[in-house]
This record gives structure tokens, sequence and C-alpha cells, in this order.
């Protein structure tokens, strides 16, 4: 059980919710308070749009603990709109290959239950688009 | 006596509309051949094509979101102005700890709003609707989430099962001078009519045969549509759409000739044959399919049913509005249109139907 550090974390988790440096303005997430670019102070909070591609990936068939119900899955590397790289599941993939450069789409999901009895964690993942920009 | 009868119409001191709405239909579809193949040797009539089955890892928190990220798109307002975020559904994730809770916090309407679950069979959205109606028409809040979402429950071999899917939708109210529709007036009608129930730890419902059509659907959804005519001077010939509650096909269908509208104007929002009976997601997804096309000046009627037993009704005229808003979000046939079929046993699967341990 981790439930504070779920809670800590849900802004995050829930909406890709990010920093923005107020000083040279770049995007940053997981948010770090600090700027992995220029090194200086950066809180001020930033919403991602949720948009990005594939940047790798791999498939999972052997899950850590929590996981094995949704074997097999495939996880990948994504490269956001505004410039981070995030991990994370990809979903909704029906038989679809998946490949680098593929566009994706952030929705919220449910990541892992603790047991029967434990909390649900809901958390980002990515789709392929479900409205392919014309 | 004709007097003390127009106290019957729900309407607010001010003037109410929808400025935002969201569907969200999962991507599984088991179609009903399936279930008649495993539990009745693939022989007799099935009741709709195919039902909408939840991924693995949806649920109705998940799905709740996603619609109401349709409607805030749609409303084009800032999360932090919602003042209320229901949810109205028959299959919460937990028992006890809020799903609106979560849904607020996803898309950014904590802290300062009214997070509530909402139950009643499959009528909890549109109470959350009616509700939600109060809170703005009051003038205590100016905008308020109300979602009808479910991920429906039917116990294997049941006659249920054929039918029951997943989807619904998120409407945001808000003034009416911004509003895609507004509400002309509504009614709600209620009585302790025992048609179908789930007990506490249950994980599947029981209902009452025939029960359930006679004293139940029909009487309260004739009801309820009767009467909020009769009080807003209405007939079936001024609603270019209607949305009935569609436990199945036959019954919505049923209701509308009863009341005397044609076929056509139910189409629009009949969606119970290719996503099955999404319980309290149904009347709103409906209205959601019918907000994707109605054209301005058109009135709708909107009339949900909830076992046990009561129904509530709408009277929504589309504004301008509506037009340019649509465009913001998928709609409700982009959801239908992406569709992975799947064979009974990976439905089990997903559902949770299978004991692993």
């Amino acid at each position: 059980m981790e439930v504070s550090r779920h809670w800590r974390l849900k802004k995050q988790r829930y909406a890709l919710q990010g920093e923005v440096c107020p000083h040279c303005s770049v995007k940053i997430f997981p948010p770090r308070d600090i700027c992995p670019d220029c090194g200086l102070d950066a809180r001020t909070p930033f919403q991602f749009s949720g948009r990005g591609e594939v940047y790798s990936f791999t498939t999972v068939r052997d899950a850590p603990e929590g996981h094995s119900e949704q074997v097999p899955y495939t996880v990948a590397l994504v490269r956001l709109e505004e410039g981070p790289l995030v991990t994370a599941q990809l979903t909704d993939l029906d038989q679809q290959d998946v490949e680098i450069g593929l566009p994706v789409e952030m929705v919220t999901r449910k990541l892992r239950s603790d047991g029967e009895r434990g909390m649900l964690v809901y958390g980002y993942k990515f789709r392929p688009l479900l409205r392919p920009a014309a | 006596m004709e007097q003390s009868n127009q106290d019957r119409l729900l309407k607010p001191s001010k003037q109410v509309g929808i400025v935002g709405y969201g569907a969200y239909i999962p991507r599984y579809r088991l179609p009903a051949s399936e279930v008649a193949r495993i539990w009745a040797g693939g022989a007799g009539g099935v009741p709709i094509v195919e039902k909408a089955v939840p991924g693995i890892d949806e649920d109705v928190i998940t799905m709740s979101i996603e619609a109401a990220r349709n409607a805030l798109a749609r409303a084009s307002i800032d999360p932090s102005e919602i003042r209320a975020v229901w949810v109205g559904s028959e299959s919460h994730p937990y028992s006890v700890k809020p799903s609106s809770t979560v849904v607020a916090e996803a898309i950014g309407a904590t802290p300062h709003t009214l997070a509530a679950d909402w139950e009643f069979a499959c009528k909890a959205g549109t109470e959350a609707i009616q509700a939600a109606i109060g809170f703005v028409g009051s003038g205590m809040a100016r905008f308020a989430l109300a979602i009808g979402m479910d991920t429906a429950q039917g116990r294997p071999g049941d006659a249920l099962e054929y039918t029951t899917g997943a989807g619904g939708a998120a409407i945001i109210l808000g003034p009416s001078d911004e509003s895609l529709a507004h509400f002309e007036g509504s009614y709600s009608y209620a009585t302790d009519t025992p048609d179908f129930w789930r007990r506490a730890d249950e994980k599947y419902p029981e209902h009452g045969e025939r029960f359930t059509g006679e004293p139940a659907y029909f009487k309260h959804v004739l009801t309820a549509a009767k009467e909020l005519m009769s009080l807003t001077n209405t007939g079936p010939e001024d609603y270019a759409h209607v949305i009935f509650h569609q436990p199945n096909v036959k019954f919505p269908q049923r209701a509308g000739r009863m009341l005397g509208f044609a076929d056509e104007q139910l189409e629009a929002g009949l969606l119970v044959s290719v996503i099955g009976n999404t319980y309290a997601g149904s009347p709103l997804v409906g209205l959601a399919s019918v907000l994707d096309i109605a054209e301005p000046g058109q009135r709708l009627l909107l009339v949900s049913y909830g076992s046990g037993a009561g129904s509530d009704a709408f009277s929504l005229s589309v504004t301008d509005r509506l037009v340019e808003a649509r465009e913001k979000a998928p709609s409700t046939q982009d959801y239908i249109g992406r569709r992975t079929e799947v064979d009974y046993a990976t439905y089990a699967r997903y559902r949770g139907k299978l004991t692993l341990s």
C-alpha cells in the first residue's frame, strides 16, 4: 500500500499536469520544481495537451505484480508535443501494429488495483488518435 | 384543479441550458449472437446486434473522465468554474469512495466544487441533470456537470446479458444565454415499484421478468412524457427528436408509438441495438447522439427510466450555438464507428467473469 504516494502524484497522473520554467519556457514532465534545462527554480503548473507520438515501444508478456491481468500490453516512450519524453502504457490498440512515430493521445485509465481490497490507481496511458487529424 | 397541476412542472427561476456535452463508448463489441452461441446453442432470436464492452483498464471513473473532457471541449469554459461534479451510475467502482472526486480532480474542477455520486438504477444520470437544473437555475452555481455512465451488469446466461452494455455521456449545465440547448421545463415521476434490483454486495441484478414492462417501464415513461407535454402545452408533433431510456429496441419504440411519435423521431437517439443498454448512461448518450445532428430551433424530448421506479422528462430547445460547438469534440458516431469485435471468452476476461484463484 502506497496510498500517500498515489495521492501525491494524482495531478500529474490523472491529467498530465507538469510545470513550465518561468526562465527558459521549457515544459517539464514529470514536475520536479527545478528546470532540467537551465537549472533554475520552476514551479509554475503547466497542463500538457496529451498529444504526442511513439518514440519507442516494447511488449510486456511477463508483467510485474499488479499488472499481470493486463498482459500482454505495450509500453512506450512517448514524445509529447511540448517536448518531454514520457513512459506509459498504450491502450485501445486492438490488433493495430504500433510503430515508431505513431500519433497518440492521452487517456486516463486504470493502471492497477492493489488486490481485491486495496485502492484503484488511475493514471495516464496513450492510445492511437480517436479522430486522426484531417 | 387545472391551476394546481401546473406546480408539477419543474422550472427554475433562472433559465438553464446545456453548455457542453460529450459521449463516451468503449471500443469493444460483443455480438448478441455470441451470447446465443454460448447460452442458447446459437438458437433463437437476439434482441440487439451487439453491445459495447469496456476494456480491461476501463470503468465508470475512466469513462466519465473522457466524456467530461469532451463536454468541456464543447463548453469552452474553465473547469475550475464548475461547482458540481455529479456522476450517476449503477457501477461505481467503489462501494465507498466517490467516483466524482476522481473525475473532478482529473478534469481540473477541484477543489471548489460539490462532488457527488448519484444512484437510481438507470435514471441516476437524469436525476443529476434534474438537480443540476436547480443548482444552476437558483443562481447557486454558474456551471454544473452531470454524468450518466455505466458498465452494466448482467448475470451470465441471463436474458440481460445480451444487452448490458457500457457507455454514457456528460452534460455541462449553465446559463441559458450561453447554451447549445435550453431547458423549457422538466418533470419527475416516481413510485415504489419492484421491477429490478441488486442487493448490496451482489454482483448481478435480479429482475421481475414480465413485471418490468407494463407497471414499470411503460407506466413511468408514458406518464412522465404525457405530463410534461401537457404541462408545456406541447404534443408529439412539436418535437423533432425524442429520446427514451432504451433497455432494448422494443420498449422505446412501443412507448413512442403509444405516445403518438413516428419511428423517425426516435431514430437519432436510439442506440441500443449497436451499443446495448448502458443503464444510467442510456438516456444521456442518446441525447448526445441527437445533439450531434439536431438543428437550431428544434425541440427535443428526453425521458429516462430507472427501476424501482421513476422517470425524469425534459423538454429542450436547440440554439444556434450548437452547430459550432459540436465540432469541438468527437461525436457519438465516432465512438460507435470505432469498434473491435470480441468473442465471448475475451468478453468474459475483460469483464472479470473468470475465477483466477
